[in-house]
């Protein structure tokens, strides 16, 4: 038995359990349960009657139906909406205070909560289930101004900001799961850059789903104030379960004047087994907002795993000049789906976006590119450039591409580009006679596909996503 | 839809049908009655809501043509450049044939081919024309019979219709080894009208088709019609459209390259201005090995018009080796305009060679500055990229003379 699971966790080295405790909301979808997340978290009423505005909205709209990946109805009565740690009653004040169990978890997927022992100078948000357990390096940050913690202690700590921008880019009235989210949101990060600031170091989030019947629902509300700059990553994976868990996140960005915000996602969930059974449906709402003028979101995504991955992270050009931009590689294999690209909004004059997408399918996989670039009348002199390259590996997966392309100014440029192939035998052939074989040969020419998406990746981040791909194509091939 | 209702029964009661027939009619009006006009909620027609438009432009629609028959052909209607073989649909009932050139054992028209066969189609203005055409026609070619001249169906319509539903069906079967050439002209005088085509086509091995519909003058109607084409191995589809005149219009096109080394063609010219909207939605299916399409569609677009282009190539996972292209480019001459695309792509196999690219923006500035500091005025040099531009699509036309044709229509030199 032991032996057996051993060999499973070959193939997910993430899918491990953490055997610990927990303290969970009732079962079920209701107005109790939104109260009882709030009280647990000592909300002021605004935020509870938030929260239950969006509910009330949750139960009269009814789940998209439109995606490509179709997915057994889900039972939302049949959830946990909230658990934690049981020694998170009361949020321990310092690291020496946490459970050695966490912190073995999260130094077993290498993300190491103690200062002195992270080499590199990232600082982690880690969330566990549907807490935060931990923000590291938050006094280097604070000396510079910097706000950086999860979602529930800046509601309690910086109620004015949240109130401001929470919501403001996704609104309570969006669409269902986005909704939800916004209706039994448990934790997530909260990021704030004051005006003129470079963030020093990059930012990070660490998203891991432990218990089993929960769904995850955090919320990430990142600002950046005039003229500054922040990098922010993101990375989850969770154990793996026979059943289909679900995580319905939302992400928001704000990017005033001037301001950079550069996000990359590391998304490798547990994706399922061989057959297709188990794995996270990744259901995420991901929209930035470029409000003030010359601002710039940039968009990352590197998507490993998830049974079904829907999203697509947006951006809104509303201030004048500023850039948006999307990067991403999806990599789908055995039963695995994905329905994923980008929305380029422009309203702002002198707007840009590009957009690069390399989508890889392998075994009886099924990927689907969906884009918008919505040019509105008053965006003059915008432009896009759209490219999305797909590769297909045996006749069993699907590469979809489905572009929405919408010009209504005259003096804005739109280019759209897209291929299918798949390796050529050309290519195996050469690395093979050079002495690789075949599965290391595939490992290389899809890391050069991808490259052009890769190298946008933080340093750290881009070595880690180029081993990645390689694992999660192996057996692929003959 | 009180309004179909009553049309409908009215018609059937005045057609003498089996009850065959009559089954048919009865459960594609059902069918009808239930969807009503597609609306923006469906997605094929997301960016063109023909729902709204019918409202807007037309108001009340009806839907009872009765017997009226129309036979007088205004002389002007006719083509004198080229020599071709005839068929004229006034309002949507035959007035004339005319096969004089060709062989007459080798075509077949007939006019008494009531189909009753089910299809099941997901298309509610197919179920209004499976109810409403007075009568489904047929055109046969036979086996190694190559036509000498190309058809031209004219649509015409008289002054004295306005905001009359016209629908018409006509099957193709092009036999062995055969080959049509067919243009399909649209002159009417009709005000206001939905007109509602659809056209079958099944291609046998080693048959070609070409179709060139032409939508060049100026009316205010709203027309739809649809290509539905069924290709054996070896046979070539050539379609070509001019979208120009009508207030509205959407050509749909289905192929399905069932036979291997088929291949079909799409191309296609928007020529839009005065709050014109028009669209052309293709859809290939690749379903077996060795297929090949091409779509081409370009738009010039000025003064509120919008054109809209849906392209999709679907690759089933047997259809190996595919090579499957499209693009379309748009020019916005002024701000009030609107491009809209979805080309999409649907792949399940890995060998194929499939592609797409779109690109819409303003006439390039650099090159207008070029032509004037030649000599030309503004308006020479915008003609000249507009035509340029164009032109491109024309000259993907494989038939000489109709390209000629065609160009002349356009108002196009024959130096492009």
């Amino acid at each position: 038995m032991r032996e057996k699971e051993l060999e499973k966790l070959k193939d997910y080295k993430y899918g491990f359990s953490t055997d610990i405790e927990n303290f969970k909301a009732p079962k079920g979808l209701n107005e109790d349960v939104i109260k009882f997340i709030s009280n647990i978290k000592k909300e002021p009423k605004w935020l509870l009657d938030w929260r239950l505005k969006a509910y009330k909205r949750v139960k009269v709209l009814k789940e998209p139906n439109w995606q490509k990946p179709k997915y057994p109805k889900i039972d939302y009565q049949d959830l946990y909406y909230y658990s934690a740690p049981k020694s998170f009653k009361e949020k321990p004040k310092s690291l020496d205070e946490l459970d050695p169990k966490l912190i073995e978890t999260y130094n077993k997927l290498g993300i190491p909560l103690n200062e002195q022992k992270r080499l590199n100078g990232i600082a982690v948000d880690a969330v566990f289930d549907s807490v935060s357990v931990a923000t590291t390096f938050k006094d280097t940050l604070t000396e510079k101004g910097i706000i950086f913690c999860s979602i529930s202690e800046a509601i309690q700590k910086h109620p004015d900001l949240v109130k401001k921008y929470l919501g403001s880019v996704i609104p309570i009235t969006d669409h269902y799961f986005a909704t939800l989210n916004s209706a039994v949101f448990t934790d997530g990060s909260f990021v704030y850059i004051p005006p003129g600031v470079r963030c020093p170091m990059e930012l990070s989030t660490y998203f891991r789903i432990n218990a089993s019947d929960t769904g995850q629902f955090e919320r990430t509300l990142i600002i950046a104030d005039k003229g500054s700059y922040v990098s922010y990553l993101e990375g989850c994976t969770a154990p793996m379960r026979d059943e289909n868990q679900l995580h319905a996140a939302n992400v928001e960005l704000i990017a005033l004047d001037d301001a950079e915000i550069k996000y990359s996602t590391v998304q490798n969930w547990y994706p399922g087994d061989k057959d297709g059974k188990g794995g996270i449906y990744n259901f995420v709402t991901k929209r930035g907002l470029c409000k003030g003028k010359n601002s710039k979101i940039s968009w990352t995504q590197v998507e490993t795993g998830s049974a079904i991955t829907w999203k697509y992270p947006s951006c809104i050009l509303q201030g004048d000049n500023s850039v948006g931009e999307f990067y991403s590689i999806a990599i789908t294999n055995n039963h695995q789906k994905a329905d994923t690209g980008t929305k380029m909004i422009h309203l702002g004059k002198n707007t840009k976006s590009k957009i690069i997408s390399k989508g890889i399918s392998a075994g009886f996989s099924d990927m689907t590119y969906r884009g918008l670039v919505d040019i509105s009348p008053k965006s003059e002199n915008s432009s896009n450039y759209t490219q999305c390259d797909s590769l297909l590996m045996g006749n069993k997966c699907g590469a979809h591409t489905i572009p929405y392309i919408k010009n209504k100014n005259s003096n804005s440029n739109i280019a759209h580009e897209a291929t299918t192939s798949k390796i050529s035998d050309e290519q195996l052939h050469y690395c093979q006679q050079r002495g690789l074989n075949s599965e290391e040969a595939v490992s290389l020419i899809v890391n050069g596909f991808c490259k052009e998406v890769l190298q946008q990746l933080p340093m750290e981040f881009a070595v880690e996503a180029q081993k990645l791909v390689g694992i999660s194509l192996e057996g692929s091939v003959g | 839809m009180q309004n179909f209702k009553t049309d409908f029964e009215k018609t059937l009661k005045e057609s003498n049908l089996s009850e065959k027939e009559i089954a048919f009619k009865n459960l594609n009006a059902k069918e009808f009655s239930k969807q009503g006009f597609p609306n923006r909620k469906d997605e094929d027609w997301k960016f063109s809501d023909i729902n709204q438009i019918i409202k807007k432009e037309i108001g009340e629609l009806k839907f009872y043509t009765g017997q009226s028959k129309e036979t007088n052909i205004d002389e002007d209607v006719l083509l004198s450049e080229i020599k071709h073989n005839k068929l004229i649909f006034v309002n949507g009932q035959l007035a004339q044939t005319d096969f004089s050139s060709e062989e007459k054992s080798k075509i077949e028209f007939l006019d008494n081919k009531n189909d009753t066969e089910d299809q099941s189609v997901e298309n509610s203005l197919i179920n209004l024309n499976n109810a409403l055409a007075n009568k489904s026609y047929k055109l046969l070619v036979k086996k190694n019979y190559q036509i000498k001249n190309p058809l031209i169906i004219y649509h015409v319509s008289s002054n004295k219709v306005a905001s009359q539903n016209i629908n018409l069906k006509i099957n193709f079967e092009l036999e062995e080894n055969s080959s049509l050439k067919l243009i399909d002209l649209v002159k009417d005088k009709g005000n206001k009208n939905f007109i509602n085509i659809f056209y079958n086509f099944s291609l046998e091995k080693n048959s070609v088709l070409k179709n060139y519909k032409i939508d060049q003058f100026e009316n205010n109607n709203i027309r739809y019609m649809f290509n539905n084409i069924k290709q054996s191995s070896n046979s070539v589809s050539e379609t070509f459209y001019l979208s120009k005149g009508s207030t509205f219009s959407k050509n749909e096109i289905t192929c399905d390259l069932k036979g291997e080394y088929s291949s079909a063609f799409v191309n296609g010219i928007f020529s839009l201005d005065k709050d014109k909207h028009h669209e052309i939605k293709a859809k290939i299916n690749h379903l077996v090995e060795n297929t090949k399409s091409y779509q081409l569609v370009k738009s010039v677009l000025e003064n509120k018009s919008r054109s809209v282009y849906q392209g999709k190539i679907y690759v089933d996972s047997k259809a190996q080796k595919t090579d499957g292209y499209q693009l379309s480019k748009a020019i916005l001459v002024d701000e009030t305009t609107e491009f809209n695309a979805k080309p999409e792509l649907e792949i399940y196999a890995d060998d194929v060679k499939c592609s797409h690219g779109s690109a819409s923006g303003s006439l390039d500035e650099n090159s207008i500055f070029y032509l004037m500091s030649r000599g030309l005025s503004y308006k020479e040099a915008r003609e000249l990229l507009i035509n340029g531009f164009l032109v491109e699509v024309i000259n993907q036309i494989t038939d000489e003379p109709i390209k000629k044709l065609i160009k002349n229509l356009y108002g196009l030199k024959n130096e492009y």
